[in-house]
């Protein structure tokens, strides 16, 4: 196995809004090893997201190659795609993303439901990961009676709960106040020092200091790579 | 960790839908509504119609589906020569079409000649006006009437002109109020007669009797009692006529050897009617004749019908084959089934766009859900299923409740109008049937529409 789980290659993306073409990204060359703790930085529209979606496999490039663990994203067919996304990645989401009407457990068992994974383990697993990011006394809670700082913390457990390759995070913090921000990254530190890959898309500079390495994006290409 | 088949997560999909439609259960009784109506009304319309046409199947049956009655009719008054006041005039089956039937047709097996008479019969002070058939000892079986007490006449009997009689069960209860009549004697016009058995009523209803009016008859060797007779016969109809306007006073019968009839009651019918006299000859008003198997019926009923054209000057006859009846019935039936389909395919169609249009907003509004489900590893496959599975719920549920109500209604409409009502097996099937197929077809657009949209898209959806 490659010491890359990320190769990008070259990869734009344009959206048609009618006749007129808006490049998000035009022309990204990256490589994540297995391992890092990547931070992805810039301001407002410069497609850090529309990146991260294309990383998560939720989107394709319009030119260029994504590769995954070697293999080339374009390639594959929607059902492989939700396969990898269900077997390899976790999704954190800014806006959490939960599920109203299931209840913590549930809305971490999600992944393992796609896998197939009996009633009864997928029970067992969701449990421990509820327990490890704080929530164990919440388990039959609705997402709704949660602060916003647990649902994250549900939104994480929900993202490690298939044992994820990378996990993909999009502004985790940016719904939340400093001290759950804080919180919250620290549970990303812990996971990063299990040895996680992590690719995390911020605006803020206190988060991105909680990275090994800060990839600056501005208007569609990357401006700076550093390393801490 | 187990992985688990596809049923299996099939039956966990069944398990989600439920909780889902539980969440917003008014909305989804609602619709399910449709679909209740829509099968109840299927299987209720399928019953009562099934019960009719069984109804008018099994009185043609009774006729005898292997038989091809003809009956003597008094030809139209135009068609008659002259109209006098008083006159005696001629018509009918012969015994000589009897005998051609026989002669010309191989395949006939019976041919059973059956004189009616109307006659007063009297057991001490009752008494009732009845229809005296004159008939051979197999007619019950070929009529299908069981025998309930005693038994029927012999062909021995028939041959020795004895004077026994079987009742129907309605001329039993008329004339025995009290109790047992077997082996009682009976007054029939001036003759005595042993009851020797009861055998159930006919059924009046198919149509088969003749269409003979009030009137007696009078043999020729007893014209000497003609005018005891016609004063008994002014008098009784005059006793009678407000009571038969109720019913028909010739749903009595009684049953006797043919040659009792022929002899005892001769052949010429009288007629007095608003002062006029009239005398009918009647030969034999009704036979059967019975073919040795279903195919050949029609066959034989063109061939009896081009022997009574060939000899019958008039038409004072009229063929009845119960099986072109049953035919008829069966095709009617059929044509029902038809319109009661279309009518329950409407209803169910409704309650199939009662469901897409409730899963259209399902979807848009669980668009969020479906991001979320896709961005997690749910396939388009995956996303398909749960909203079919939700949309095929709901049909089925409401199919299930249907077949409830839809046994229901004919219970009763059974109570409150005593029409028969019949459900067949495979109606509660196939309403089953239809309403998860209505699931699945208007299940399937919005089921799609939900595992195409991009989760992209999706999942920043408000
Ligand atoms: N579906 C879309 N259709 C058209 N244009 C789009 C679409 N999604 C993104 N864009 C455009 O692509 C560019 C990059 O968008 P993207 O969401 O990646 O920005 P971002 O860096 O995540 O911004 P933010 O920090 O505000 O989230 C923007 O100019 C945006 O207008
Ligand atoms: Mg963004």
């Amino acid at each position: 196995m490659s010491e890359e789980i990320i190769e990008l290659k070259g990869v734009k993306k344009l959206y048609k809004l009618g006749k007129l073409e808006v490049p998000a990204l035009r022309g990204i060359d990256l490589k994540i090893n297995r391992g890092e703790f990547v931070c992805i930085m810039g301001p407002s529209g410069c497609g850090k997201s529309t990146l991260l979606n294309i990383l998560g496999c939720l989107d394709r490039p319009s030119e260029g190659r994504c590769l995954l663990n070697g293999e080339d994203v374009a390639e594959l067919d929607d059902d492989t795609l939700s396969e990898i996304r269900c077997n390899y990645l976790g999704f954190v989401f800014q806006s959490y993303n939960l599920i109203p009407q299931l209840s913590v457990v549930e809305n971490i068992e999600i992944p393992l439901y796609y896998q197939g994974v009996s009633p009864k383990d997928s029970r067992r697993k969701a449990i421990l990961l509820a327990e490890r990011v704080g929530l164990g006394d919440r388990l039959d809670h609705k997402p709704m009676e949660l602060s916003g700082g647990q649902q994250q913390r549900v939104g994480i457990a929900r993202a490690l709960v298939n044992d994820p390759l990378l996990i993909l995070a999009d502004e985790p913090t940016g719904n939340l106040d400093s001290a759950s921000g804080k919180e919250i990254m620290s549970v990303f530190k812990e996971l990063h020092a299990s040895g996680k890959t992590i690719v995390l898309v911020t605006h803020d500079e206190n988060i991105a200091r909680y990275a090994e390495r800060i990839v600056k994006l501005k208007d569609g290409l990357i401006e700076t790579d550093e390393r801490i | 960790m187990i992985y688990f088949s596809f049923h299996y997560i099939l039956f966990r999909t069944v398990v989600m839908g439920f909780r889902s439609l539980w969440l917003h259960r008014l909305r989804s009784f609602l619709t399910m509504l449709g679909v209740v109506f829509g099968v109840a009304s299927v299987i209720a319309m399928l019953a009562v119609g099934e019960g009719a046409s069984y109804v008018a199947q099994e009185q043609i049956r009774k006729l005898g589906s292997r038989n091809i009655i003809i009956r003597s009719v008094k030809p139209p008054l135009e068609q008659r020569a002259s109209v006098e006041r008083s006159r005696a005039i001629e018509y009918g089956i012969k015994r000589e079409d009897a005998v051609r039937i026989r002669n010309s047709i191989p395949n006939v097996e019976v041919i059973v000649p059956n004189r009616i008479i109307r006659d007063i019969v009297w057991n001490n002070r009752w008494r009732i006006d009845a229809q005296i058939v004159g008939t051979v000892s197999w007619f019950h079986q070929m009529r299908k009437l069981s025998v309930i007490e005693g038994r029927y006449f012999t062909e021995r009997e028939v041959d020795e002109v004895k004077n026994v009689c079987v009742l129907s069960v309605s001329s039993f209860r008329a004339l025995f109020p009290m109790g047992s009549a077997l082996y009682q004697s009976i007054r029939i016009g001036s003759s005595y007669y042993k009851v020797i058995g009861i055998i159930e009523d006919e059924d009046t209803s198919a149509n088969i009797q003749p269409s003979s009016s009030s009137g007696i008859l009078l043999g020729p060797q007893e014209r000497e009692l003609s005018k005891e007779r016609v004063g008994q016969s002014e008098e009784r109809i005059s006793a009678l006529k407000p009571k038969s306007i109720l019913a028909p006073p010739a749903s009595y019968k009684i049953y006797i050897p043919i040659s009792c009839a022929q002899k005892r009651f001769g052949e010429t019918l009288i007629r007095r009617s608003a002062g006029s006299f009239e005398a009918e000859r009647v030969e034999l008003h009704e036979i059967i004749t019975v073919v040795d198997s279903e195919e050949r019926v029609e066959e034989v009923a063109k061939i009896v019908e081009d022997i009574f054209q060939k000899n019958h000057k008039q038409r004072d006859y009229e063929i009845v084959v119960p099986l072109e009846l049953l035919r008829q019935a069966q095709k009617t039936k059929q044509i029902f089934n038809l319109v009661l389909g279309t009518i329950a395919g409407i209803s169910l169609l409704v309650g199939g766009i009662g469901i897409m249009n409730i899963m259209l907003a399902t979807v848009t509004e669980r668009t969020r859900e479906i991001g979320i489900r896709r961005a997690l590893g749910a396939k388009k496959r995956d996303i398909v299923i749960q909203f079919l599975v939700e949309a095929v719920i709901m049909s089925g549920t409401g199919g299930i409740f249907g077949i409830i109500l839809g046994f229901l209604i004919p219970e009763i409409i059974t109570y409150f109008s005593s029409m028969p009502t019949i459900i067949q097996f495979w109606s509660p099937l196939i309403a089953f049937g239809i309403s998860a197929g209505v699931g699945i077809l208007f299940g399937i657009y919005p089921a799609f529409r939900a595992a195409n949209m991009d989760p992209i898209e999706a999942l920043r959806h408000e």
